[in-house]
């Protein structure tokens, strides 16, 4: 039995399974978030000894600028790239990458600082545990997206990402956004509300 | 089970040949991103482990049988709940419905595979290595200490017991990675599911025109997406505390023990109506189909699953009233787990309407759906009983819950997994299962159920506790958990006649022809069982019943919607 096609062709269009399954991996990635954060802000204050967040955290000012500006290159990439400006996509894209990899570097830098200059590790107090959890959690979903954000670098170098990519690149791109959103939460978790 | 799965007929005098023939179809199967392929896998994996962990019930049951028995040593009893409950939620039911979901709802929406075929591999494979995982721990616990073997804290795992100081060697980390392993598989397939549901429908099926099975999916998959995800959450903590020596459930640190168990049960109450909700899904396919009428309330339905889905996600702690909360915190649990039960009742009204002045078939898929009926309104019964505080104050950890629980998992669930086999078999492999078998099949196991179950609910409310390796003669709690162990024998006898079923009748079954129960949705439309692609020519549609309008051509359903 098959079901003949009788009716004249209607216009039938879907939402795009990439953006679809994109936002879908995000509502995940975000609850899962949202346990870490409030686990957080429920042992606030609660460590049974030092050292504290006031003692100890400083404002990453400078990397949080980086990191939030990445949103803003990002989305002219994708614009460029729709455009077929493969020479500013590829400059955008790279600025991208750069300004991520800096966030990354200087949480790197400050986590030395905490562990060497503070002694504090995961394993100190409750604050310890909580806090490397949480930035690292971040952390790790950085280092994803960069690998992401690599990948697509060097297929763009090898000149394989063309105007008609423009889709998957745009669904990578939720994700970095993503990953940005979720920084000022933490940061007003962690840096504002928690000190 | 395709026609590739049997190439050895006819190869016999060639042993070498047959050999290639036989390793070239494993490696298909290995390595297939077919959803009607790894659907079946999803289901044949699930049967198997169903036969271990209904092993591990039936060595807890004998055990409970008589009071001071000795069957099992205290120790391995522990083992055997622990692996029972987690065998059973994480890779007998989910894996079954997901195989189901993946099977049929592409089918039914008139595509020709899911949306990431490939990550429908992975999320396979995942689960399938989450499980192994899990078995492995029985040589693997042991660890460097020497201490345990496969784990013992219960399917819920609280804390503190799973910490290094009471939960020594390595086979809490084997459950923790196990479901951290299996959990990225089932974000995975509901990505999958629900982006497959969103963009994958053939022309013409509005998300009003989808069948019911493909909108509770989509709940279904909705909902694990924030429910799976809060496990995942806890099991990376829990992995924090156990490897990195972190303090997340370490009460000397001032940690908390009772966050674990908000955690875990923020994920554990959605997660039992994850399990049901593709199982009201079958119900509601299988029951208009043999009683000659469309769904009754349509609509209601869709309204209903939404409701339950976004209500449940809010309940969590009615398995906590005993920790002692605030009044308010009660009063909130109280009044949400009760709300529950209005869409759950609206939607048994709705099969029940559906069934009104309709021409009843009695053959096995129904006799399972009014079985399925019947027990899952007895279990919301208790559920609600249960989600009363001050009630649950009283037989909390009791075995009235584990009767509760039983009552929709085995009553419920399993239930209509049975009347989905019985449906849908013949389209996966071409041949009807044999109706004499199934009737037995429903009677016995119907019979060995109710008489486990339904007297289980008696010693709890004589006030005997779960997960006890062994009780006192003379406290009246002797007779019940007998007659409950017997009922068990039951049990594997209609398992074991199912079992003989589906192999019997994959090779000697009636042959079942395209369209076996003259059904309206587009999975019928296909061969059965279906070629790769599906479906030749992509159908199109105009109602919520395609082949309804294709055989009735003077009355056709889209005319009325
Ligand atoms: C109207 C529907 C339901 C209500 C009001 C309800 C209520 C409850 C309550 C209050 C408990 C906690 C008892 C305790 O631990 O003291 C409970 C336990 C449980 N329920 Fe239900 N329930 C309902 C439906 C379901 C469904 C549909 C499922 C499964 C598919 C289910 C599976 C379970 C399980 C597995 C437990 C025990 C978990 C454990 O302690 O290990 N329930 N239920
Ligand atoms: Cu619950």
């Amino acid at each position: 039995m098959t079901i003949p096609q009788t009716l004249p062709s209607s216009p039938w269009t879907l939402p795009s399974r990439g953006r679809v399954g994109m936002f879908c991996f995000i509502a995940a990635e975000a609850s899962i978030f949202t346990i870490f954060v409030v686990a957080y802000l429920f042992y606030l204050g609660k460590s049974v000894s030092g050292p504290t967040p006031r003692e100890v955290l400083e404002l990453p000012i400078f990397s949080s600028v980086c990191l939030l500006s990445s949103s803003l290159t990002i989305h002219l990439a994708v614009e460029f790239l729709r455009k077929g400006k493969s020479g500013a996509f590829r400059a955008a894209w790279g600025l991208t990458l750069l300004l991520g990899a800096i966030f990354l570097a200087a949480t790197g830098l400050e986590w030395r600082r905490l562990i060497v200059e503070k002694g504090l590790t995961i394993s100190t107090n409750l604050f310890g545990t909580t806090y490397y959890s949480l930035v690292g959690l971040h952390a790790s979903h950085v280092t994803g997206g960069l690998i992401g954000l690599a990948v697509v670098m060097v297929l763009a170098l090898a000149g394989k990402v063309r105007p008609e990519h423009s889709g998957p690149v745009d669904v990578l791109s939720l994700y970095w956004h993503f990953v940005d959103a979720v920084w000022v939460v933490v940061f007003t978790v962690v840096y504002v509300i928690g000190r | 089970m395709s026609s590739e799965s049997m190439p050895i007929a006819g190869a016999g005098n060639l042993p070498g040949a047959a050999r290639r023939v036989w390793l070239e179809t494993l490696h298909e199967w290995l390595i297939t991103v077919d959803h009607k392929k790894l659907g079946l896998m999803y289901i044949g994996y699930a049967l198997f482990f169903l036969v271990v962990g209904g092993i591990e019930a039936t060595i807890i049951r004998i055990q409970l049988a008589v009071p001071h028995a000795h069957f099992v040593s205290p120790e391995v009893f522990n083992r055997m709940f622990t692996m029972h409950g987690t065998t059973m939620i994480f890779f007998v039911a989910m894996p079954v419905l997901f195989g189901f979901a993946n099977y049929l709802v592409p089918l039914m929406i008139g595509a020709r595979d899911m949306a990431f075929p490939r990550l429908n591999a992975f999320s396979f494979w995942m689960t399938a290595f989450g499980g192994l995982l899990l078995y492995f721990s029985f040589l693997g616990g042991d660890g460097l200490y020497g201490a345990g073997s496969a784990p013992d804290v219960g399917w819920w795992a609280y804390a503190p017991l799973t910490s290094k100081a009471f939960s020594r060697g390595h086979s809490t980390d084997y459950w923790t990675v196990s479901l951290l392993a299996s959990g990225f598989g089932t974000i995975g397939t509901a990505v999958n599911l629900v982006a497959t549901i969103l963009s994958m429908r053939c022309r013409g099926m509005t998300l009003g025109k989808m069948p019911l099975l493909a909108w509770l999916n989509l709940v279904m998959s909705g909902m694990l997406l924030f429910t799976i995800t809060p496990l995942t959450a806890a099991q990376i903590m829990l992995m924090v505390d156990r490897y990195l020596d972190g303090h997340f459930f370490d009460t000397h640190a001032g940690g908390s023990a009772a966050i674990w168990m908000h955690f875990f049960w923020i994920f554990g109450h959605p997660e039992v109506y994850v399990l049901i909700i593709p199982c009201f899904a079958f119900v509601s396919e299988i029951v208009p189909v043999f009683s000659r009428k469309p769904i009754f309330g349509y609509p209601v339905m869709v309204a209903a699953t939404v409701a339950i889905g976004g209500v449940s996600m809010s309940v969590w702690a009615h398995h906590m009233y005993t920790i002692g909360m605030t009044s308010y915190e009660n009063a909130f649990f109280v009044l949400t787990t009760l709300a529950v039960g209005v869409p759950t009742g609206i939607k048994i009204f709705n099969w029940l309407g559906t069934m009104w002045g309709g021409k009843i078939r009695y053959a096995p898929p129904m006799m399972f759906c009014l079985g399925f009926l019947f027990q899952f309104l007895i279990a919301g019964l208790t559920g609600i009983m249960l989600g009363s505080a001050p009630f649950d104050w009283q037989l909390g950890n009791s075995y009235f819950v584990v009767a509760h629980f039983h009552y929709v998992i085995v009553g419920g669930i399993l239930f209509a997994l049975f009347a989905a086999f019985y449906y849908w078999y013949p389209k996966m492999t071409g041949r009807m299962l044999n109706d004499t078998l199934g009737k037995w099949h429903f009677w016995v196991f119907l019979i060995g159920f109710h008489l486990t179950f339904d007297f289980m609910h008696i010693p709890g409310l004589l006030g005997m506790p779960r997960r006890i390796y062994t009780y006192e003669p003379g406290r009246g709690w002797a007779i019940w958990n007998m007659i409950a162990t017997i009922g068990v024998a039951f049990q594997i006898a209609g398992i074991l006649i199912f079992v003989f079923n589906l192999v019997h009748s994959y090779f000697r079954g009636r042959v079942a022809g395209d369209d076996p129960w003259d059904a309206w949705t587009l999975e019928w439309a296909t061969s059965s069982p279906p070629a790769a692609c599906n479906f030749a020519v992509l159908p199109e549609v105009r109602s919520r019943r395609p082949l309804w309008d294709l055989k009735h051509p003077e009355d056709p359903d889209w005319k009325y919607e």
